[in-house]
């Protein structure tokens, strides 16, 4: 049971890393997605797509996002703190 | 038809019910029963004043006019709380550790504590958000106004401002009664929280039965109504690239820099871990608060008369479509996102201009009046009751001023971009060590004026303040200065273009300005302290690990108070806690109570830190640590001081030894003189008592024999008479028996005197000199006493093959001195000190003395007020008479 204590506190220090690590990254991939619009075709140009396609990706996209906030929220453990070794690391490279 | 006397009673009555709420929470939260008050659902519909009237009414109005590019100002911000973990989550423990009152206390903590920086960051905040504010007015205004025109039993509404002003008042009097009701350290106003939780409902209800009003009950259903948007002018995406990046990420950089959104996600927030729940809901209300936007949009440009204000849509169509109580609920619906946004932003300026403003010059004119603790309190509330005033009426001046005719969305992306320009400082200071004081306080002033220069100045339209002229051409004719044109780079959307150069200007100086420059040691500190916040602080913890904490507690004081000590308190709270053991609830009167003991024996700032590391309430801030640093100053003098007091000691103790020796000495001296006077007084008396009986025996003797057998008697019974006339001299001399006889006199008669009661023939040369005429008030016989003995003395210890006493008197500061050094070996340093002491003599010659001449002078000089002393250094044995010439007499 001793022996098998640190291994499973390790994996969960793990995955809540790797949650930390995926909650850091959904805001690029949510301004990737919003930013999409910005080459769109507009106007009277030819391929210009209707407000009502434009909504349905735009609202469809942000509850996509509010969803996968809402799942990370959830999984992350609320007494996770910030994992030292990387920062002490960046301390130290100053 | 809906009345205006109708609506104004429903909005008191809404109003009054608002009071209840805030009033309810208040109440609640002092009885500390606030635990709803503290849940995330609170927390993240406070944070909807994020959605003002602006979004209310002008989000329809923005989208009549520019289609989709309204969402960008919802996307930002939903972006920046979905990617909580970067900076949101970084503020607020920020805002937690270093007990954060608003973004300008933020900036100027981070920056050194920098009074110009938070001077600057409330100034700006405060231009930036006036508009906003009059915004807010103008915006119940106008509604109020659709009322009235629709209303057709009232007569048109002739003053407009009456109502802006009752607006005004009505908000001041809400806003001071309960965000100035307390002085709370951390600053939380859970009544003003709670009634703006409420309103968020109100406005996400109001505008959501609106918009299903519209697509259900005008529109026809889902799909009708999107048919019906792809037909409208609105039906074809037209957003232009740049505008909506820029406007996308200016509005993300807004919900981080707006005061009013500072204080109710950094300030107000109860637990860091509500983020988590506001990471996703608050995107959803605001995905939820923009759904139907397009649809109101297209249905009011449908239905309604061309030339009616889209911006009032929401209003106008219910009320058009005979919908008042709907129209109603929207009013309700304005109305609140109005005055939460007001109340909101109003407590977080107040707070900014009382703490870096009011309060700084306050306490430079009080001189040290910082130390009456009530004082200072009632100050604050005052200049926060006064600053709240103060914000408003700047707000209603401003909606006077501009008349309330522009567009209301251009006038919130104006004042976005204005405090847009907090946020280099504000990022560069939570994520780069790097960022310096100079560097942020360029940036502002350059952004800052970049922002004034391009986006607020021309916001009032052209002539009102900056010329048509210097719009078109620049400044005096200077072409790369032109408002819409910096740099000659025209062409740009000027929003964009605005903020595209203030932000950039803004970066670049705070970056470059800091690599090149050297920050103190409070920002290099307070850098570290904000950087790296999560190496610093572990999450908030519970009640519940109380028991570990009090443990943790106990052994820390045991550490400083001593076991036994340390046990008998815990056990004695712990018992007043009625529990058993020695681990008591680690309560505030607790903690409070140990936090007392350690400083009696640690100092107050280290007991406050030790305790706030251990509770983990609060980390340590600079002022812990600077006080830490002064108590160890403080312990650094005692113990010089104390270092000082065993060097005086170590000193005391060898002039204690010096005392001993002397005595020592003494005594052998008395011993050696006792022995010398039984001598001395016994070597007389055998040849007086040898002769008497030859005299008395022998009758045979003849004349001559006789005679000089008589004589030796009689010279050594003067000399016994000698000795004994001393030693009863002395004897009068020390218990100041003696009688003075004081006469004018001239120092050379008793110099001469001296001299010639000495016989100054013999061997011993005389030399006098100096100033023998001065007069004297002083007993002739007791000073040629003096004088005669020390020239017997010369004449007797003098061992110059040729001796010469050479006797100066001069005048020095109203003393006279004499002095008589002769030609001799003089004495050794080891017997000077004895040489004035009784019954001392020097060396074992036989010279006659008694060992009493000197002392016998000490003690005349004393009774003359003036005193004998060896003089060392000269060629022989050297001694200084001192003498006052006027002063009084010590004897009587």
């Amino acid at each position: 049971m001793t022996d098998r204590r640190p291994l499973f506190l390790e994996r969960s220090s793990y995955r809540q890393r790797r949650l930390g690590d995926a909650a850091r990254m959904l805001p690029v991939f949510g301004g990737v997605l919003m930013m999409l619009p910005a080459i769109w075709q507009r106007g009277e140009a030819e391929g210009a797509p209707a407000t009502s396609s434009a909504m349905i990706y735009v609202f469809g996209g942000w509850v996509a996002l509010s969803v996968a906030a809402f799942v990370l929220a959830r999984w992350l453990d609320p007494s996770v703190t910030e994992p030292s070794g990387d920062a002490a690391g960046s301390t130290r490279g100053r | 038809m809906a009345s205006l006397n109708l609506l104004i009673f429903v909005s008191l009555i809404y109003v009054a019910f608002l009071f209840a709420v805030a009033f309810g929470a208040e109440r609640a939260a002092l009885r500390g029963q606030g635990s709803w008050l503290r849940s995330p659902l609170v927390y993240t519909l406070s944070l909807s004043i994020y959605c003002t009237a602006w979004t209310f009414y002008g989000a329809v109005g923005y989208a009549a006019r520019s289609g989709m590019e309204y969402l960008t100002i919802y996307l930002g911000p939903s972006l920046v709380m979905i990617g909580w973990f970067w900076a949101v989550r970084k503020m607020v423990r920020i805002g937690r550790s270093q007990n954060i009152t608003s973004i300008a206390d933020l900036i100027s903590s981070r920056y050194g504590k920098s009074t110009l920086l938070g001077v600057l960051v409330t100034v700006l905040a405060v231009v930036g958000t006036t508009p906003y504010i009059a915004l807010q007015l103008q915006s119940v205004t106008l509604a109020v106004a659709a009322f009235s025109q629709a209303d057709v039993t009232m007569r048109p509404l002739g003053d407009q401002n009456s109502t802006a002003l009752w607006v005004a008042a009505g908000l001041a009097f809400f806003t001071v009664l309960f965000g100035t009701r307390n002085l709370d350290a951390n600053e939380r106003h859970h009544g003003v929280v709670m009634a703006v939780a409420v309103e968020a409902v109100v406005k996400l209800f109001a505008l959501v039965a609106v918009g299903v009003f519209v697509v259900w009950g005008i529109g026809g259903g889902v799909g009708a109504t999107l048919e019906r948007i792809d037909a409208s002018p609105l039906g074809t995406w037209s957003v232009a690239p740049d505008r909506w990046l820029a406007l996308t990420a200016l509005s993300a950089a807004a919900l981080l820099c707006l005061p009013r959104m500072f204080q109710v996600m950094v300030v107000e927030n109860e637990e860091e871990r509500h983020l988590r729940t506001a990471s996703w809901a608050f995107p959803l209300y605001l995905m939820a608060m923009s759904l139907f936007v397009v649809p109101i949009a297209v249905v009011g440009l449908d239905l309604m008369p061309a030339g009616e204000n889209p911006d009032l849509f929401v209003l106008s169509l219910p009320l058009a479509e005979g919908r008042s109580g709907l129209a109603l609920l929207s009013f309700l619906g304005g109305f609140s996102s109005a005055t939460s946004m007001v109340i909101v932003a109003s407590i977080a300026l107040s707070t900014m201009v009382s703490n870096h403003i009011v309060m700084p010059i306050w306490l430079s004119r009080q001189a040290g009046g910082a130390m009456v603790s009530g004082d200072v309190r009632s100050v604050v509330l005052l200049s926060r009751r006064l600053s709240i005033v103060g914000v408003l009426l700047l707000g209603y001046f401003y909606y006077r001023v501009s008349g309330g005719s522009t567009a209301l969305a251009a006038i919130g992306l104006i004042s976005f971009s204005g405090v847009a320009q907090f946020l280099p400082a504000l990022l560069g200071g939570i994520f780069w060590r790097g960022a310096n004081r100079i560097g942020a306080l360029a940036g502002l002033l350059i952004g800052g004026g970049v922002w004034l220069w391009c986006l607020f100045l021309p916001s009032f339209g052209p002539g009102v303040i900056l010329s048509a002229e210097t719009m078109a051409d620049g400044p005096f004719g200077v072409g790369w200065l032109r408002p819409y044109a910096l740099f000659g780079i025209a062409g740009l959307d000027p929003l964009v273009h605005g903020v595209f150069w203030s932000l950039l200007l803004n970066t670049t100086a705070l970056v470059g300005l800091s690599l090149f420059t050297f920050p103190t040691p409070m920002e290099r500190l307070q850098g570290a302290q904000f950087v790296n916040v999560f190496d610093h602080t572990a999450g908030a913890r519970g009640w519940s690990g109380g028991m570990a904490q009090s443990e943790d507690l106990m052994i820390m004081a045991q550490r400083i108070l001593g076991a036994a000590e340390a046990q008998e308190m815990f056990r004695r709270a712990a018992l007043a806690q009625g529990l058993e053991g020695y681990l008591p609830e680690p309560t505030a009167d607790f903690l409070q109570m140990l936090e007392r003991d350690l400083a009696g024996s640690v100092g107050a700032a280290t007991a406050h830190a030790m305790i706030g590391q251990i509770t983990g309430g609060a980390n340590i801030s600079v002022e812990d640590l600077m006080a830490v640093a002064d108590e160890t100053a403080q312990i650094m003098e005692h113990s010089s001081q104390l270092e000082a007091k065993s060097a005086e000691l170590a000193r005391t103790a060898r002039q204690l030894r010096a005392a001993n020796e002397k005595l020592t000495l003494l005594s052998v001296q008395k011993d050696a003189f006792l022995s010398q006077i039984s001598h001395e007084l016994r070597t007389p008396m055998t040849s007086i008592r040898a002769f008497s009986e030859i005299l008395r025996e022998s009758g045979d003797l003849d004349v001559t024999t006789r005679t000089k057998y008589s004589g030796i008697i009689h010279e050594e019974a003067e000399r016994l008479t000698r000795l004994l006339d001393d030693l009863l001299d002395l004897s009068v001399l020390e218990n100041a028996q003696v009688r003075l006889t004081l006469a004018e006199v001239r120092l050379r008669a008793i110099l001469d005197r001296a001299v010639a009661a000495t016989g100054a023939s013999g061997r011993l040369r005389l030399v006098r000199r100096g100033a023998e005429e001065m007069v004297l008030n002083t007993d002739m016989d007791r000073l040629s006493q003096v004088f005669i003995n020390l020239i017997s003395n010369a004449q007797k210890y003098c061992d110059a093959e040729s001796p010469e006493l050479t006797i100066s008197a001069r005048e020095m500061d109203g003393l006279l001195i004499v002095d008589f050094v002769d030609n001799g070996t003089g004495i050794a340093p080891d017997s000077q000190a004895l040489i004035f002491e009784k019954f001392s003599r020097i060396g074992h010659q036989q010279a006659g003395g008694a060992g009493l001449g000197l002392a016998i002078c000490r003690e005349i000089m004393a009774r003359l007020g003036g005193s004998i002393t060896y003089l060392p250094g000269q060629q022989g044995a050297g001694f200084r008479v001192t003498l006052p010439m006027h002063g009084a007499m010590a004897a009587q």
